[in-house]
C-alpha cells in the first residue's frame, strides 16, 4: 500500500513547503549530519530528556531517539486543524459534562447506554458531581494520522493525561540551536509560548472560592514514572511546584503542601497521576502516589483537579466512533475533522466482519494506550492473529477494529541514509474558562523501524519537530 | 517552598561534600602509606583511612584486613557501602532529579555528567593512574557544583538549604579526621611519636587541602597545636569547625529573618559558634581533646536533626 509522503506526496514531486528542505538535504554534506546528530543526542542526555519504559528493567532512563528532520504542516492545513481540534474538544467537554449530568445524549439516542453506564472510564463518583467551571478535559492530546493530501484522521483522543509536550517544546529548542540558517528560511510559527498558555489556562479554572492569585501545582507520581522529565520540565517552565503525592495533605477538605513555611493552601492541580491512584480513600486503596481526602476537597469544590476525574470514558476506543455523532449533537455542526471509519466488535455483523478480515485491519483494545495491546494485521503472525481471535470471540465488547491506514510518512535519517517513515501527530489543546489555546503544530512521532505503524516512544518510536508554516 | 524539596537540596550538597571528602583522604592515605616506614608509612594507614570515613565496622563485615586494594574499592565503588563515592554520586543525583526544578541547569549540568561520567569507572579494572584520574574526578564534580551553586542560584531559601548542606557535612567530616588522628595533635608535653608524626600532621593538612594555608597563617614549621588550632578556630580555614559554624548560623540566620521565625536550630548554632569563638586551644588540651572532638560531632548531629525537624519534613 503506497503512503502519501509528506515531502513528495503519492507521486514523488516534492510538495512546496518541502522544497528548501529539499535542497538542504541534498546539499548538507552526509558528515555534516553525523555530527549535528550526535550534537542532538548528547543535548537531550545532558538536559536530562529520558523516558522510561515498563517492564524494562535494564535501563530506568533511556534517550528518545529525535530525528533532525522536520515534519511540515502549512499555514492552510493547520488553520483546518486548529478548527477542528477546538470543535472537537469542545464537544468533549459538553459529552462529559452531559454523561456526568442530565444524560441528553442517552435520551435522544446518540450512543448507546451500556457503552457508558458499563464503560470501566465512567467514574461513579462524578456523576451529578459540579466541576468547577464545566469543564473537565482542560488538557487534551488529540492523535492525528494523515493519509493523503488532503484527509486528516483523529485516530485517537488522550483526554486524561495526556504527555510528550515537553519533546515538543525541547525538540524546537534542538532545531533552533542546530540549524540556525534553516529557520532563517522558513517562517515557522513558534510554539515556545506554551508554558505561558498552560499556565493562563490552569489559573482560569481555578474554583471560584480560591485567592485571586491561585495556587497552581503539578502532582507527579515520582521520579521513577516514565514521564517524570517532563513533569519537572513544565513545573519548571510554569513556576510551579512539583510536588509529590506525600507533599500535599487534605485538612477539612481543603488541600495543603507541606513547605518549609508550615502548610499552604492548594486551589489548583495538573495532576499526572491516574484517577484509580489519586486518593487512596476513594479509590485504590494500595496507592501510595496519591492524596487521602483529595476526591473529598475536589467534591467540596475547594480544589480544581486538571483534567477532571473521570475523563477517561471519552477516551474510550468505542466511545470514540461516536465521536462524529457527538461532535454534531452538541456543536450543531459538522464535525471538521473525521474519524478513522470504525467497526464496533460489539455489533455483530461489525464483529463478523472484523473476524473474517483480521489480516487487513488493526484491532485495539477499547481501554488501551501507549500502543499496546494491539493487533496491526498485515504485521502479525498467523499465531498473534489467531490468539486475538479467541480474545474477540470471548469478549467482543472490549475491541475495536479499523482498516490499516497507510499513515503518511516523511523523510527521516535511518541507518541506510534518508527513507521515508510513518508519522503521527499530537497537537495539545488547552481550555480554560477563558477560552481554548492551540499552539500551533504539537509533536510528531515517527515509527523508525522500516515500515512499522507504530509510533509510541515505548514501542521503539521517535520524534521530530513539527513546523507550521507561516504563509 | 515544598519542604521535600528543600530537603533534597539540603541532601544533594552533602552528598556531594561527602564524596568530595573521601576523594581527599584516600588521596592523602595513599600517599603517606607509600612512604618507607622509617618515616611513618605503615599499612595501619588503611584501617585508620576507613575509620575517617566512618564506614569500619560496615568495612569489618565484607575484609578481613584493609589494604590499598580492599580501601580504595570499598570507599569509592562498592555497593555494600551505602557511603561510598559511588554511591554518593547517585544518591545526589537521584536527589537532584527529584527536584530537577530547583536547582538551576549549571548545577543539574554538574551533577548529571558526573553521574554519565561515573559509568567509565569500574573499581576492580582501575590502575594507580585510573584511580589518580578518579580521585581528580570527583573533587572536580564538587568543585564545578559547589562553584555553580554559588554563581548561579538565587540568593533565596533554595540555596541557603543547599549552603547548609554542604556546611552541615563538612563540619562532620573535619572533626571526623580530628577524632581518627586526635592523638597525634596532643600538645608537646604530652607526644609520644616524635618526628615520625610529622608525616601525620601534613596528612592531615592535606586531607582539609590546607597545608599550603597551614604556611600563610602560621609562618612557622608544622606544630601539632597548631594544626588542631587551623582546623578547629581559625576562621579563615574554609574546612575548620569556626568557618563551618560562621556560615551554618549564617544562613540558618537568613532563613529565620525571611520566614520572619526563629527556631531552635538557629539557637543551637549560635551557642556552638560562640562556643568556638570563646575558646583557646589551651583550654581543650586541659578538658581533653577527644572529649572535645566528639561532644562537636554529637552537637553537630543533633543541630541536623534540628534542621530537618524545623523545616525539612
Amino acid at each position: 500500500m503506497a503512503a502519501f509522503d509528506e515531502m513528495s506526496g503519492f507521486d514523488g514531486t516534492t510538495r512546496d513547503a518541502y522544497a528548501k528542505l529539499e535542497t538542504w538535504l541534498k546539499n548538507t554534506p552526509p558528515e555534516e549530519f553525523a555530527t549535528r546528530r550526535s550534537q542532538a543526542d548528547v543535548f537531550f542526555r545532558r538536559i536530562g530528556i529520558t523516558f522510561a519504559v515498563y517492564g524494562d528493567e535494564q535501563s530506568t532512563e533511556r534517550l528518545i531517539p529525535f530525528d533532525i528532520i522536520p515534519r511540515v504542516i502549512t499555514g492552510p492545513e493547520w488553520s483546518v486543524l486548529d478548527r477542528g481540534l477546538r470543535q472537537r474538544v469542545t464537544a468533549l467537554n459538553m459529552f462529559l459534562k452531559d454523561i456526568y449530568g442530565p444524560k441528553e445524549c442517552l435520551r435522544a439516542g446518540i450512543i448507546p447506554e451500556d457503552l457508558i453506564y458499563r464503560n470501566a472510564g465512567y467514574c461513579l463518583q462524578m456523576i451529578n458531581q459540579p466541576v468547577p467551571h464545566d469543564l473537565y478535559v482542560h488538557i487534551a492530546g488529540i492523535d492525528i494520522v494523515r493519509v493523503d493530501g488532503d484527509t486528516f484522521y483523529v485516530l485517537e483522543d488522550n483526554a486524561r493525561t495526556p504527555s510528550g509536550v515537553s519533546y515538543m517544546l525541547e525538540n524546537r529548542e534542538v532545531m533552533l540551536r542546530l540549524f540556525p540558517e534553516l529557520f532563517a528560511q522558513h517562517r515557522v510559527a513558534p510554539v515556545e509560548n506554551y508554558p505561558d498558555a498552560l499556565l493562563a489556562t490552569l489559573r482560569s479554572l481555578a474554583p471560584r472560592t480560591a485567592s485571586r492569585d491561585p495556587n497552581v501545582v503539578l502532582l507527579t507520581p515520582g521520579q521513577f514514572n516514565s514521564a517524570f522529565y517532563e513533569h519537572s520540565f513544565l513545573a519548571d517552565k510554569l513556576g510551579i511546584e512539583l510536588v509529590e503525592g506525600s507533599d500535599l495533605f487534605v485538612r477539612d477538605e481543603i488541600v495543603y503542601m507541606r513547605t518549609t513555611q508550615g502548610p499552604k493552601r492548594v486551589d489548583v492541580i495538573y495532576r499526572r497521576i491516574d484517577d484509580d491512584y489519586i486518593d487512596p480513600l476513594a479509590f485504590r486503596a494500595d496507592s501510595v502516589l496519591g492524596v487521602p481526602g483529595l476526591i473529598g476537597a475536589y467534591k467540596a469544590g475547594n480544589v480544581t483537579l486538571t483534567n477532571a476525574v473521570g475523563t477517561g470514558v471519552s477516551d474510550d476506543k468505542a466511545v470514540y466512533s461516536y465521536m462524529p455523532e457527538i461532535v454534531r449533537f452538541y456543536t450543531g455542526e459538522e464535525p471538521i475533522l473525521k474519524n478513522v471509519p470504525t467497526h464496533r466488535c460489539r455489533e455483530p455483523d461489525a464483529l463478523k466482519y472484523v473476524l473474517d478480515h483480521l489480516p487487513e485491519l488493526v484491532v485495539k483494545e477499547v481501554n488501551g494506550s501507549g500502543g499496546y495491546g494491539m493487533l496491526v494485521g498485515p504485521h502479525a503472525t498467523k499465531a498473534q492473529i489467531e490468539t486475538f481471535r479467541k480474545k474477540l470471540k470471548t469478549e467482543p465488547e472490549g475491541f475495536i477494529a479499523q482498516p490499516t491506514l497507510a499513515l503518511s510518512t516523511c523523510p527521516t535519517f535511518v541507518a541506510s541514509g534518508v527513507a521515508p517513515r510513518h508519522v503521527d501527530l499530537r497537537p495539545f489543546v488547552l481550555t480554560g474558562s477563558d477560552g481554548i489555546r492551540c499552539v500551533p503544530g504539537g509533536l510528531t512521532r515517527v515509527a523508525l523501524k522500516d515500515g512499522s505503524l507504530v509510533v509510541n516512544s515505548s514501542q521503539g518510536g521517535g520524534t521530530k519537530d513539527t513546523w507550521v508554516l507561516d504563509a | 517552598m515544598l519542604s521535600r524539596t528543600a530537603d533534597s537540596l539540603y541532601w544533594v550538597s552533602r552528598y556531594v561534600e561527602r564524596a568530595e571528602y573521601l576523594a581527599r583522604i584516600l588521596e592523602a592515605t595513599t600517599r603517606l602509606s607509600n612512604l618507607p616506614s622509617s618515616y611513618g608509612g605503615a599499612a595501619s594507614e588503611w584501617e585508620s583511612c576507613v575509620k575517617t570515613a566512618g564506614c569500619e565496622e560496615l568495612f569489618e563485615q565484607h575484609h578481613q584486613t584493609a589494604n590499598e586494594a580492599n580501601v580504595h574499592d570499598f570507599l569509592c565503588f562498592s555497593p555494600e557501602n551505602p557511603s561510598s563515592i559511588r554511591n554518593c554520586i547517585e544518591i545526589a543525583r537521584a536527589n537532584a532529579r527529584a527536584v530537577r526544578t530547583a536547582l538551576t541547569y549549571e548545577m543539574w549540568d554538574a551533577l548529571n555528567s558526573a553521574w554519565l561520567e561515573l559509568k567509565k569507572y569500574d573499581g576492580r579494572k582501575l590502575t594507580r593512574d585510573d584511580f589518580g584520574r578518579f580521585i581528580e574526578f570527583v573533587k572536580t564534580l564538587s568543585l564545578t557544583f559547589d562553584g555553580s551553586a554559588y554563581r548561579t542560584m538565587l540568593r533565596s531559601d533554595a540555596y541557603w538549604f543547599s549552603r547548609l548542606g554542604v556546611y552541615v557535612e563538612r563540619a562532620d567530616n573535619t572533626a571526623r579526621i580530628l577524632d581518627v588522628k586526635y592523638h597525634v595533635l596532643l600538645p608537646e608535653t604530652e607526644r609520644v611519636g616524635g618526628s615520625l608524626d610529622y608525616f601525620q600532621w601534613t596528612t592531615i593538612l592535606r586531607e582539609v587541602s590546607a597545608l599550603t594555608a597551614y604556611h600563610w597563617v602560621y609562618r612557622e614549621s608544622i606544630k601539632p597545636w597548631l594544626v588542631a588550632d587551623l582546623l578547629i578556630f581559625n576562621r579563615q580555614m574554609p574546612r575548620s569547625f569556626a568557618s563551618c559554624y560562621e556560615n551554618i548560623s549564617r544562613f540558618l540566620d537568613a532563613l529565620g529573618e525571611t520566614y520572619g521565625r526563629q527556631g531552635p536550630s538557629q539557637r543551637m548554632a549560635r551557642k556552638t559558634l560562640s562556643t568556638l569563638a570563646n575558646r583557646k586551644m589551651g583550654d581543650i588540651y586541659d578538658n581533653g581533646l577527644h572529649e572535645f572532638i566528639t561532644e562537636f560531632i554529637d552537637d553537630n548531629n543533633r543541630l541536623g536533626s534540628t534542621i530537618s525537624e524545623q523545616y525539612l519534613v
